[in-house]
């Protein structure tokens, strides 16, 4: 079921057009929405959540239309902005219990969501000291914690891993796919890094200066780049006999530096064809390895100049 | 001799396991518009006073509801005690005197109390998490308005109520007592909402608590100052017209004007509103306060970007 749709959505600011008639469709699980800084990324958020009238185009969310019926979006959706808005002098429970009351939780209901998801994004004892002392990431929790405690069907996640070191980024990213694969909550998380959202996204949808590059399932991306490394010896000149085997049976292959040749994964088959080729050859196999691939690699090869993965 | 009694088989001892339950969805109900906001507005109140903040928020309300009691507690001491002695017959200062007397707390209490309520959101941008919320913006900026003008109120009709009760235990009539306490309880509703718009405005036009506490004490001070200072030359000058128009300009002075136009309570201003026109202007005048703060507030949340 289509969780996001948007239909020639445009948004156009006196100087900048930050969406350009835009065509997405988002579904259930995890869907990562990448584009560098300023690609509009924000501005469909904002819009989706009907804090922000669109120029032209609509946008449906959960089947409610986000120009008129935003109050009941906002019910179902829980957002967690880029930016800080964490105030200082409260505790993390204390602000998430009061959040929750907002979201239309009876105060036991609140209390008792909030000590729940401080312990599902990891957040201890230290819950109950003022915002004002934690760390990055201990903020970043509380943020995801006050956007899921109302129990939403939809959680809209802007940049979750800005700010954060290696090993936090690598804690909220496991946490994101769990909220879309263990709590059933779809998920629209946002980064401009393409790389990040490779690993828990099953869908990635790229956007660039407003406009849509790319929209598919994350599968497709790492299909369409998948290659294997190959690396065969038994004659001097086995690479280029085992190449032009595999050529001649319809693979692409070619040379990869070293004695390794690179072919193009076409399909579930392929690894058993370069296996076979080389079993005919009589040559003996030393490794087929996949390539480390990434989605950004899609759009290194494509025509996305635009998007600068990092 | 006894035989030993059975012990029975010790049962497993209980390991402290942690049980970790997944995530649980919520079934239960959720409330509608109105409730939310009066959890909010509830909240909001409760804040002002500091409870459900840190204990050092909760001095300052604290010790300016103190003071704001201490003056009506000892006026009542007298009453009750020297009624006969002193041969009072009312209270020795009337009710809707008694916020211009003590209109230095009340002041600081709003000063302090406003950008609390209203620069906090602002300034660390908490307004977001809350117009992600179902509220609409509307309703976020009149119950923070209420939670504010009630959270004055209490601080301005207290003294009231304790010096009408120990009117009472005193022996005042009790018609009279009510009718003057209802009236003066009217006046402390409408500088409460005077105030608050006022505070609430220059709050929210700065995100700097510091610089929004300075504003609100200066706006509410020196207006208060300078209207007290022509109301004293006009009257002395016998251009009274002059110092009655010039009542308008501090929510005190105006306030106790309405109180004067419509319950004839006793002045305490040098330059009371005399007339109808004069009275009519005083009671537009404040009305037009609390609109157009409440008017400018909106202007300034539809501008706040999320």
């Amino acid at each position: 079921m289509a969780v996001i749709v948007t239909a020639g959505l445009t948004k156009a600011y006196p100087r900048v057009t930050a969406l350009d008639h835009l065509d997405v469709t988002v579904g259930e699980g995890v869907t990562g929405l990448v584009g560098a800084n300023g690609a509009g990324k924000s501005t469909l958020i904002k819009i989706l959540l009907g804090l922000v009238p669109a120029t032209s185009g609509t946008a449906r969310v959960l089947g409610h239309d986000v120009a008129a019926e935003g109050a009941r979006i906002r019910a179902l959706v829980g957002y967690m902005p880029e930016h800080d808005c964490l105030p200082a002098d409260v505790s993390a429970s204390d602000l998430v219990v009061h959040l929750g009351q907002m979201s239309g939780l009876p105060y036991a209901a609140a209390r008792e969501r909030t000590s729940d998801v401080l312990r599902h994004v990891g957040l201890a004892e230290e819950r109950y000291r003022p915002i004002g002392g934690y760390s990055t990431g201990m903020k970043q929790r509380v943020k995801l914690a006050q956007a899921l405690v109302h129990d939403p069907r939809l959680v809209l996640l802007d940049e979750p891993t800005n700010g954060l070191d290696p090993s936090a980024r690598d804690d909220m990213l496991g946490l994101v796919k769990r909220i879309g694969e263990e709590f059933g909550i779809a998920v629209l998380v946002t980064s401009h890094l393409l790389g990040e959202l490779e690993r828990v996204s099953d869908h990635v949808v790229i956007l660039d200066t407003g406009r849509l590059l790319r929209s598919s399932a994350t599968t497709d991306f790492l299909h369409a780049t998948g290659s294997l490394l190959v690396e065969v010896q038994g004659r001097p000149d086995a690479d280029r006999l085992l190449g032009q085997a595999l050529v001649d049976a319809g693979l692409t292959a070619r040379p990869a530096g070293g004695a390794l040749i690179e072919v193009e994964v076409r399909d579930e088959t392929t690894p058993d064809v370069v296996r076979d080729l080389t079993v005919d050859l009589g040559l003996g196999l030393v490794r087929m390895q996949e390539r480390h691939h990434r989605i950004e690699d899609v759009f290194r090869e494509g025509a996305a100049g635009s998007v600068h993965p990092v | 001799m006894s035989t030993p009694s059975e012990s029975p088989v010790a049962p497993e001892p209980p390991g402290g396991v942690i049980h970790d339950l997944g995530y649980r969805p919520y079934a239960g109900p959720r409330l509608g518009e109105a409730t939310v906001a009066r959890s909010f507005f509830t909240t909001g109140l409760r804040n002002t006073y500091g409870l459900g903040r840190s204990a050092r928020s909760k001095v300052l309300p604290m010790i300016l509801l103190g003071l704001m009691l201490l003056p009506a507690l000892i006026l009542v001491g007298v009453l009750v005690q020297a009624k006969d002695l002193l041969g009072l017959d009312e209270q020795i200062v009337p009710y809707s005197t008694y916020p211009i007397t003590t209109q230095l707390l009340i002041s600081v209490f709003v000063a302090a109390q406003a950008p609390a309520l209203i620069s906090r959101d602002l300034r660390f941008r908490t307004i977001t998490l809350y117009l992600a919320r179902p509220m609409r913006r509307s309703a976020y900026v009149l119950v923070r308005f209420a939670s504010l003008t009630v959270a004055t109120f209490l601080l301005v009709a207290a003294p009231l109520l304790l010096m009408y009760v120990g009117g009472l235990l005193a022996g005042l009539p009790l018609a009279r007592e009510s009718g003057r306490f209802l009236g003066a309880l009217v006046g402390a509703a409408l500088l409460a909402a005077c105030l608050s718009g006022l505070a609430a405005l220059v709050s929210a036009l700065t995100i700097r608590r510091g610089l929004a506490v300075a504003a609100v004490i200066v706006v509410l001070l020196v207006s208060y100052t300078v209207v007290v200072a022509i109301q004293g030359i006009s009257y002395e000058s016998g251009h009274e017209t002059v110092g009655q128009v010039a009542g308008v300009f501090s929510p005190y002075t105006l306030v106790n004007g309405v109180q004067v136009v419509l319950f004839d309570s006793p002045e305490a201003t040098a330059t009371p509103p005399e007339g109808a026109a004069m009275g009519v202007l005083y009671v537009v005048a404040t009305l037009l306060a609390v609109g157009g703060s409440l008017a400018g507030l909106m202007a300034r949340y539809r501008r706040v970007s999320p």
